[in-house]
């Protein structure tokens, strides 16, 4: 798999009148597991939809390996960058195993059929996200865990050099939540792949990001280390509340300070 | 890797289509046995003869082209704007299809122009609920049900309109737009033409069809250039709804109902889903249609009452049973 770079260039997003970036000069490399994080409405999900090439920026440019998005035809940027979208909904029935499928799809021509080793893929995806015996359930009797699940096993379908993943923890129980983000970690560091993820949780963003991405207010921006980054301070003034760092042995993790518990 | 379920459900479709057919030549005014059709077949110019070759076979072909190509639009059109509940009749396709129709008739245009002025309506029609109703988030499906329904009332009333400002004695023959009738439709080559070409050209973007369906972001992320598959699909339900239109008026339901039921029967994969739905479409209109032309012999019905009879109630049925299902879970 070819390491990717993703390349902003004086990104600016916005959304109505609310600026998300301004001017991003930024370059993701193969190897790295950026954290985005930002208040409620920051436009982490715009900026993702922005690297995704689904929205034009206003200034500024996205490359993927030294090609503007834009210019990249949709099918070869599918084999080369997926999406975990931060919701799925699903009008039409299909069932599980037909839904993880789909990540084949830029994979195979118009008139291909999915072959055995597209179903073996498939399966081995729906295994790893636990969702193997429910293979045959309609998509739209999955809860909110489940649907989530299995949109990550699609994307590992799809298996792309890049993933953008929005919220990917989302409904997602702690064992679920770890085997998620290992498994992306895993690919990044072991693969050379590169990995951007919207996290609500600055505590999956310590343990498993190498590299974070705050978005303040008005469209400034952090970039740097996770542990660089991963302070008090930044963080206090990215969710603009009291935080409280614990030591523990896995490194400094973090918490709202709780201002109303009792002593 | 056609499933060898599937399979199994094409035959039985396939078997029902023929079927159907027989049931439709057999029926009618005078009822024939098996073997006087047979004599029928072999002796066109015998009266019997005359009255299959030239009144029963065509008007059952046109009855399954009509009914093969409604279903398969209503498909696209679901697709299209992601919804289970769009269909050419309920979205005012046909009716803007059937008036544009109507008006060059009116007009007294020479019957070669009438089929291109239906594609024109069904274009315009359906672009108007396209550019009203797309939209995201979940009141999408509520706008578009309401403008479809609008936009197909006011066709309605056009074609009244028109219908009132005519002559008496070209009003009959004129109400068929509004009803859907296959007394007069015979099966014209063309449109047999049209049917295979958007089914193949169908099939062959049958995988695309299935991403669409799950959200335009979704489709694009999964290296489909949405744009131009949209027009595709805009432009290929509109030519089989025109046609349909051109050929039996604006029959309602058939459009809405086959797909949902098959959809039941054999998934929402459309690289099966659109043969079934093309095979059960033709069969439910060839059916429907031998019902219109035998429960009040000799006086005929036009289809478009039967289906509608028979498609309100199944639909109702058929919702019950998907929240039953779906409350069971």
């Amino acid at each position: 798999m070819a390491s990717p770079t993703l390349q902003c260039d004086a990104l600016t997003a916005t959304i109505g009148d609310l600026c998300v970036v301004a001017e991003l000069n930024l370059s993701f490399e193969a190897g790295q597991f950026w954290g985005i994080l930002g208040a409620n409405g920051a436009g982490k999900t715009t900026l993702l939809r922005h690297l995704a090439g689904l929205l034009e920026p206003e200034h500024g440019a996205v490359a993927l390996n030294g090609q503007p998005l834009h210019q990249w035809p949709r099918r070869p940027l599918a084999r080369m960058l997926g999406m975990l979208q931060q919701q799925t909904h699903y009008v039409f029935d299909a069932t599980v195993l037909q839904v993880a499928l789909t990540g084949r799809h830029p994979h195979l021509g118009r008139f291909e059929r999915e072959r055995v080793e597209d179903l073996e893929r498939a399966r081995s995806a729906l295994a790893a996200m636990d969702l193997l015996r429910l293979e045959s359930r309609s998509v739209t009797a999955l809860s909110g865990g489940e649907a989530r699940r299995l949109a990550f096993a699609a994307l590992q379908v799809q298996d792309t050099a890049v993933q953008l993943l929005d919220e990917p923890t989302n409904h997602l129980d702690f064992r679920h939540q770890v085997r998620l983000m290992s498994r992306v970690g895993e690919q990044v560091y072991g693969q050379q792949r590169l990995a951007l993820a919207a996290l609500h949780d600055v505590n999956l963003a310590a343990t498993y990001c190498s590299h974070v991405l705050l978005l303040h207010e008005q469209g400034q921006w952090q970039a740097g280390t996770a542990t660089e980054l991963l302070r008090e301070e930044e963080l206090e003034r990215l969710y603009q509340c009291p935080i409280t760092a614990v030591e523990t042995p896995y490194g400094t993790r973090f918490h709202p300070t709780f201002s109303d518990t009792p002593d | 890797m056609l499933k060898t379920s599937h399979r199994t459900v094409l035959i039985l479709l396939c078997l029902l289509a023929v079927g159907s057919l027989l049931l439709a030549t057999l029926l009618g005014s005078e009822n024939f046995s098996l073997t006087r059709l047979m004599a029928a077949l072999q002796q066109p110019a015998s009266l019997d003869g005359q009255l299959l070759w030239r009144l029963r076979l065509p008007r059952a072909g046109a009855g399954f082209l009509v009914g093969a190509m409604l279903a398969i639009a209503g498909c696209l059109m679901q697709v299209l704007l992601r919804n289970p509940l769009a269909d050419p009749y309920i979205l005012g396709v046909s009716g803007g299809s059937a008036l544009f129709a109507l008006v060059g008739m009116t007009l007294g245009l020479s019957a070669s122009l009438i089929p291109p002025l239906a594609l024109l309506g069904a274009l315009i029609a359906i672009l108007m609920v396209f550019g009203l109703a797309r939209g995201a988030g979940p009141w999408s499906g509520t706008r578009l049900l309401l403008t479809g329904v609008v936009t197909a009332a006011g066709w309605g009333a056009l074609i009244s309109l028109v219908l009132a400002s005519g002559s008496d004695n070209s009003l009959r023959g004129m109400l068929f737009w509004l009803m859907g009738d296959l007394s007069y439709a015979r099966l014209p080559g063309w449109g047999v033409v049209i049917l295979l070409a958007v089914l193949g050209g169908a099939l062959a973007l049958g995988r695309s069809l299935n991403v669409l369906g799950m959200g335009e972001s979704t489709a694009r992320l999964l290296g489909e250039s949405t744009q131009g598959l949209l027009w595709g699909i805009y432009f290929m339900a509109s030519l089989l709804t025109a046609t349909a239109v051109s050929v039996a008026g604006s029959i309602g339901f058939v459009g809405l109902i086959v797909p949902h039921l098959m959809r039941l029967l054999v998934g929402s994969d459309h690289r099966i889903l659109l043969p079934a739905a093309a095979l059960f479409g033709g069969t439910f209109l060839v059916l429907s249609d031998t019902l219109a032309r035998t429960v009040v012999a000799p006086r005929q019905l036009p289809v478009g009452v039967i289906t509608a009879l028979l498609g309100v109630p199944l639909f109702l049925l058929l919702l019950n049973r998907a929240r039953l299902r779906a409350g069971a879970q």
